[in-house]
């Protein structure tokens, strides 16, 4: 879909009636579309460059892309340098905000920061423990949760003011998220805690792996008993598992990952593993897509980020919609640049 | 200890039915307090209470109590400090991602709470942030000043 005030690096979109930010994935969100982000894992560099090939090879097939923040506890460049620098082209970046390594002062800066450069999309995250990373020396700071997250970034944005209760002159204009694990123990009470994070400001939820679509629909249908349907926008977890090896290792070594034994026993029992878990990737999109109140998924292929966009095309999600990337609509560009 | 801790769990409702009538006698008692001074009873009051806590909860005197919304599962002993559920690493087990011998405290505060009347309702309500400055202070004669409206 194309909005004929598409933006061009460094125009901010006009914010539309009943949205809370003048972003492109509110736009697609609120206009009924399946929606589909992926993760840009951030580089170990300082070079800008990694960014942006990072994020090219998403190029016409996601709405919005996640800059993760240290995630599993180890150091990268942070989620606010690579949303400022994706900001600069257009892009429309998910800047994800862990508890773990910041208290509230810095959180509430680095809000008000990453607004200003254009962030339109904030994911309220509590974040790994600081034993899973490469500096398990650190002191986990914790200061918030990711519910107290959400909290104070919806009282910056519609509260006008800090947690302290200062002023602030020119509010943050933002699409709030947060994440949650309908996998994960304690899985009767995970829809309850959804609720509290969209009582406490969430607007759209990104899941955990989703490999197991029968707990997803049980949980959905919690989610709707709990009348949230058309609260939140809910993204569902997907990604390819490279071998049965791979998906037993995860499953292990990864707190959260629920994978069940059928998905292991396919890998298993294919010949080209790495196809076959593409294959199961795009068959679990195809299925998720079914399941009611979800409005789009999200593509996490760490180390294999070149197949989400294969896995996007095959899976006909996007019905022939090409998310903006820059360059797509070369002449619009040019006309308004020109204006 | 850990032991104990997971009996004040498993004994949610009692406790929480002995902590509600325990308040009342301690707000019952205010002009005493009052007379007693706050500020001198502040140090003896949470020797006391450290020492009670500490024993059945592994309480770590954040200053802010709010066992009775955890259903007696005090979630400072979270290794994230989590005050409004569990985060999405428990493991399969119900163990805590970070230290995996302990059972996640969230997965006993949704256990504990369904012990007690009226914990569900409690366990969603939105926490606010914790108050660091409380940190090591009684919060039982904070509680008793809030029921009589001096905070």
């Amino acid at each position: 879909m194309i909005f004929e005030d598409e933006p061009v690096p460094g125009y901010p979109l006009p914010i539309l009636p009943g949205h809370t930010s003048p972003g492109r994935f509110e736009r697609v969100l609120r206009a009924g579309q399946f929606a589909v982000t992926s993760e840009l894992a951030p580089p170990d560099s300082a070079d800008p460059e990694d960014v942006y090939r990072r994020a090219r090879i998403f190029d016409g097939h996601v709405d919005a892309i996640n800059a993760t923040d240290g995630s599993g506890a180890n150091c990268h460049m942070s989620s606010l340098a690579v949303c400022a620098l994706l900001t600069r082209m257009g892009y429309a970046p998910v800047m994800q905000i862990s508890c773990r390594d910041k208290n509230r002062i810095a959180i509430q800066g680095d809000i008000l920061g990453g607004a200003a450069m254009g962030v339109c999309n904030l994911l309220c995250l509590t974040g790994d423990g600081v034993q899973a990373g490469d500096h398990p020396q650190a002191l986990p700071v914790f200061d918030l949760d990711s519910v107290s997250l959400l909290e104070t970034a919806r009282t910056l944005r519609d509260e006008h003011r800090f947690l302290s209760g200062r002023k602030i002159s020119y509010a943050p204009r933002l699409l709030l998220g947060a994440a949650e694990n309908p996998f994960a123990k304690p899985c009767e009470w995970r829809a309850q805690r959804l609720a509290k994070k969209v009582a406490a400001g969430a607007q759209f939820i990104q899941t955990q792996f989703c490999y197991d679509v029968p707990l997803l629909r049980a949980f959905m249908r919690q989610v709707e008993e709990l009348g949230l349907l058309d609260k939140v926008f809910m993204l569902v977890g997907v990604g390819p598992l490279r071998s049965a090896k791979a998906a037993e290792w995860i499953r292990t070594h990864v707190p959260g990952v629920h994978i069940p034994d059928a998905i292991i026993k396919r890998l298993a029992g294919a010949s080209d593993a790495a196809l076959e878990g593409r294959k199961l990737c795009i068959d679990l999109i195809q299925e998720i897509r079914t399941v009611k109140g979800v409005h789009g998924v999200h593509v996490m292929a760490y180390r294999q980020e070149e197949t989400v966009a294969e896995i996007i095309e095959r899976s006909g999600v996007l019905g022939g919609r090409v998310p903006w990337y820059p360059g797509r609509d070369p002449q619009a560009n040019t006309d308004r640049m020109a204006s | 200890m850990y032991a104990v801790r997971q009996w004040s769990v498993r004994h949610a409702r009692g406790l929480n039915a002995f902590y509600r009538s325990f308040e009342s006698a301690l707000v019952a008692l205010h002009p005493l307090w009052k007379r007693l001074g706050y500020q001198r009873l502040e140090r003896p009051v949470a020797a006391v209470e450290r020492s009670v806590k500490g024993l059945l909860f592994d309480c770590r005197m954040c200053g802010q109590c709010i066992l009775s919304s955890t259903g007696m599962s005090c979630p400072m002993n979270c290794p994230k400090n989590l005050r409004n559920g569990p985060c999405g690493g428990v493991r399969a087990d119900g163990h805590c991602e970070v230290r995996p011998e302990m059972k996640c405290v969230w997965t006993e505060a949704v256990a504990g709470s369904a012990r007690i009347a009226g914990g569900m309702e409690a366990l969603r309500q939105v926490q606010v942030p914790v108050d660091r400055r409380l940190q090591g202070r009684s919060s039982w004669l904070r509680v008793v000043r809030e029921r009589v409206g001096e905070l």
